[in-house]
């Protein structure tokens, strides 16, 4: 006997129908609303693949190169649509290809549904052929999974997995099917999940604790906002704004949490982290009052924990029990929905404006300007810098494209200098830090938010590792601007080999192919700058063509991302050279 | 500092749990040092009765890692004075001189164990308690060959009053919000 059962709404029972397994896999996604979906076939899963092929009007499969691909493309489309990823796949080599984006979507919360083939349940345990456990494999980086046996179980258990991918805070859930349940018959009828047993999606805010907050924020002198995905995902970034505009308080963004407010606006004084800016680095010890939202103090962000605000009061606005405490002792936990939150909090706070405070964000901004971003992204001579190429680039989006971008000094570069107006615009990889994930993620922002331009900013590393799905590209025509910083190295290590192993550059160093030629040979425009006096044209060209282009800025080979908290090194250490 | 603590999971009873909550424990390379799956109280909840050794903050940390799951409805830890348990052992030894000179018989008597079977070949002595004193009655009994030794996790019962049913209501209720 189950006891996790959904809990079906009292409405009078639906007539239902005799229809195939592989039949109901797909009525359930499009009862879920899903008319996109990524995936490669193989024999476990090829029933479900002849219903996708029957199913087509009204659900499109997008075949990646690589499964890996499937799960990237499904999270920049989960990302920038804000609805839930789905990719397929069969069993054995296909769901283990599926892992790396799992446990990237499980780290940075990105709801996704991974369909996998199995072998049929007769041959379970017996090393048939492709079979591998991938219940077992993904448990520790699914936020819930199970193998499906017998036709019957299939609405159900797919009603369960879009309401846990999508509710509370939000992860990847996997669900294994056996061949024998797909080919067997059931009698079809959908009730989508709204409740599960003990399961507390959102915890409801208690009043008592907005109000112990409200006094800590209304009495602070130094109060500081940190705010991470949990705005995006709770959609609260007008709240965010209101908060912010109302209190005065300086917000800082971790790069989950970035888009979620724009970046001209006045109060939003910039990116944490290892390399992030100066002043919401260095303040974080200065602060009196911390309020956290939505984020969860990431190791990344706080740098040493023993230098870590230790001075200030902390307030943790979270939706996972699991986050408060977990890494920076709470004086006020909020348990709940960051929207609900701070909508509860918004009545009591009082109005004020800070300027003293303020004007320490702005010496210390002054301060990065000189020693960092004047020649990051103002050089005049030498060679290209990946700075220069954001704040070009910025020219052309005015701040109203999505940036996707890979892992490195690229994506470091990419956070610092990007603008954004709009919410849901940056897609990186934050938690895991997976190379790969640019490309195909780009491509699933593109038709997850179809009217928005997308640009995929790329390391000449990052690029490689999941090239082939310039396949999609080619097959679906799908526009993606992909935008190569090539530094010829793996830029980033080759960064910490410099500062930290005496300049030995061991396997970093990278002989590439020729990125124009390659992109030609899947039918997409390419072109190469490495001339300042070519970027701004090279950049409109990219922007303007109709269609996908590679464009590839060849950019300094040793460049650095400054200011960076060496790893072990409080915040207020950071190193502006 | 590091201390005994009793973990009480309670979950559904569903296959493949097991490896959700342990991975818990794998994860944070935690040992477990035993562990025991029952019922509980309530139909078609499961308890996991888990002892650990750790410092209580990495407790807490487990603890709410191991709630998130979502088929782990409850999970809460108890230090050594708030739990009343138990383990049971089973000892095998030959049925020679021991049994028959009466002395097997003493020694389980002292121990407060009893005999569980006793065959013409050997004979099985049950004993519950807690770990120190079933590695007394070991000792006592190893001189005279002890054939096959077993021992069950702990069990063990909270003594705080309030009932699972209430908290499991209590979730109900933030649920429905
Ligand atoms: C899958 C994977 N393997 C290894 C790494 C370690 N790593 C982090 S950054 C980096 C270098 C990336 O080089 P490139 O893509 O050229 O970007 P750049 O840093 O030069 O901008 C590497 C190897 C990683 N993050 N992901």
């Amino acid at each position: 006997m189950e006891t996790l059962t959904a809990t079906k709404s009292k409405s009078k029972k639906k007539k239902t129908e005799r229809i195939h397994g592989c039949e109901a896999v797909v009525r359930c996604l499009l009862e879920e609303g899903v008319d996109l979906m990524y995936g490669y076939p193989g024999g476990a899963i090829m029933p479900v693949y002849d219903e996708l092929y029957k199913y087509q009007d009204q659900l499109q499969h997008v075949l990646v190169r690589h499964e890996e691909g499937a799960t990237h493309a499904a999270q920049g489309y989960a990302r920038a649509s804000g609805r839930v990823g789905v990719c397929i796949a069969t069993s054995g080599p296909g769901a283990t290809n599926l892992v790396t984006g799992i446990a990237d979507a499980m780290i940075d919360s990105t709801p996704m549904v991974c369909i996998t083939g199995q072998v049929p349940k007769h041959l379970l345990g017996s090393d048939a052929f492709q079979e591998t456990d991938i219940i077992g494999i993904t448990m520790p980086v699914t936020k819930w999974n199970y193998q499906i046996t017998k036709a019957s179980e299939i609405p159900e258990i797919f009603a369960k997995a879009f309401f846990i991918a999508k509710s509370g805070r939000p992860g990847p859930v996997l669900i294994d099917i056996t061949k024998n349940a797909q080919f067997d018959e059931l009698d079809f009828d959908y009730t989508p999940c709204t409740k599960l047993d003990s399961y507390v999606p959102r915890p409801p805010v208690k009043e008592e604790k907005v109000k112990e907050a409200a006094e800590l924020i209304n009495n602070a002198k130094r109060p500081y906002i940190l705010f991470g995905q949990g705005v995006i995902l709770s959609q609260a970034e007008e709240e965010l704004k209101q908060l912010v505009e109302k209190t005065g308080i300086p917000a800082a963004w971790t790069i989950m949490g970035l888009s979620a407010m724009p970046t001209n606006h006045p109060l939003n004084v910039g990116m944490l982290g290892m390399h992030g800016n100066y002043g919401p680095n260095v303040l974080t010890n200065e602060c009196d009052v911390l309020i956290a939202i939505g984020m969860r103090f990431d190791d990344r962000v706080t740098g040493n924990l023993a230098k870590y605000a230790k001075q200030a009061k902390v307030i943790h606005i979270e939706i996972d029990p699991a986050e408060i405490d977990k890494n920076v002792k709470t004086e006020v936990a909020i348990l709940g929905d960051a929207k609900e939150a701070m909508t509860a909090l918004l009545p009591h706070l009082k109005k004020n404006s800070h300027k003293k405070w303020h004007q320490k964000f702005k010496d210390c901004d002054k301060e990065e300007y000189e020693k960092v971003i004047k020649g990051e992204t103002e050089p005049t001579d030498g060679e290209l810098t990946m700075g220069e190429v954001i704040r070009d680039l910025n020219d052309l989006t005015n701040g109203d494209a999505i940036i996707v971008t890979d892992v490195g000094q690229h994506q470091m570069i990419a956070c610092r200098y990007a603008h954004f107006n709009k919410t849901k615009s940056n897609i990186t990889s934050g938690g895991l830090g997976t190379m790969g994930f640019c490309l195909p993620a780009a491509i699933g922002a593109k038709m997850g938010a179809p009217d928005r331009d997308v640009i995929a900013v790329i390391g000449d590393g990052g690029f490689q590792m999941t090239i082939q799905e310039l396949g999609v590209i080619l097959q679906t025509g799908v526009n993606v601007k992909i935008l190569i910083l090539n530094n010829e190295f793996l830029g980033m290590v080759r960064q910490w080999q410099q500062l930290f192993f005496d300049k030995r550059y061991a396997s970093t160093e990278m002989v590439n192919p020729d990125f124009q030629l390659l992109a030609q040979a899947y039918g997409i425009k390419a072109q190469r700058v490495s001339e300042r006096d070519q970027l701004g044209t090279a950049l409109k060209n990219m922007m303007e063509h109709d269609g996908s282009f590679l464009l590839e800025v060849m950019v300094g080979k040793e460049n650095n991302v400054f200011p960076m908290v060496p790893s072990g090194a409080g915040v207020a250490d950071i190193r502006l050279e | 500092m590091k201390k005994t603590f009793t973990l009480s999971v309670f979950t559904a009873n569903k296959a493949g749990l097991l490896h959700r909550v342990t991975t818990g424990f794998t994860r944070r390379k935690i040992n477990i040092e035993s562990l025991t799956v029952s019922e509980s109280e309530i139909p078609n909840i499961h308890r996991y009765t888990i002892v650990v050794h750790l410092e209580e903050e990495n407790v807490k940390r487990l603890v709410v890692a191991l709630e998130k799951q979502i088929e782990v409805h409850k999970a809460f830890y108890h230090g050594e004075e708030d739990v009343v348990y138990q383990e049971i052992a089973l000892y095998k030894i030959p049925s020679g001189v021991i049994v028959h000179g009466g002395l097997a018989e003493k020694i389980v008597r002292q121990h407060g164990a009893r005999m569980l079977a006793a065959e013409p070949k050997f004979t099985v002595i049950e004993k519950t308690g807690h770990a120190e004193e079933i590695e007394a009655l070991f000792k006592e009994l190893e001189p005279f060959n002890i054939l096959e030794f077993t021992r069950s996790g702990r069990v063990a019962i909270t003594k705080p009053m309030r009932e699972l049913r209430e908290y499991l209501e209590e979730l109900e209720m933030a649920a429905a919000n």
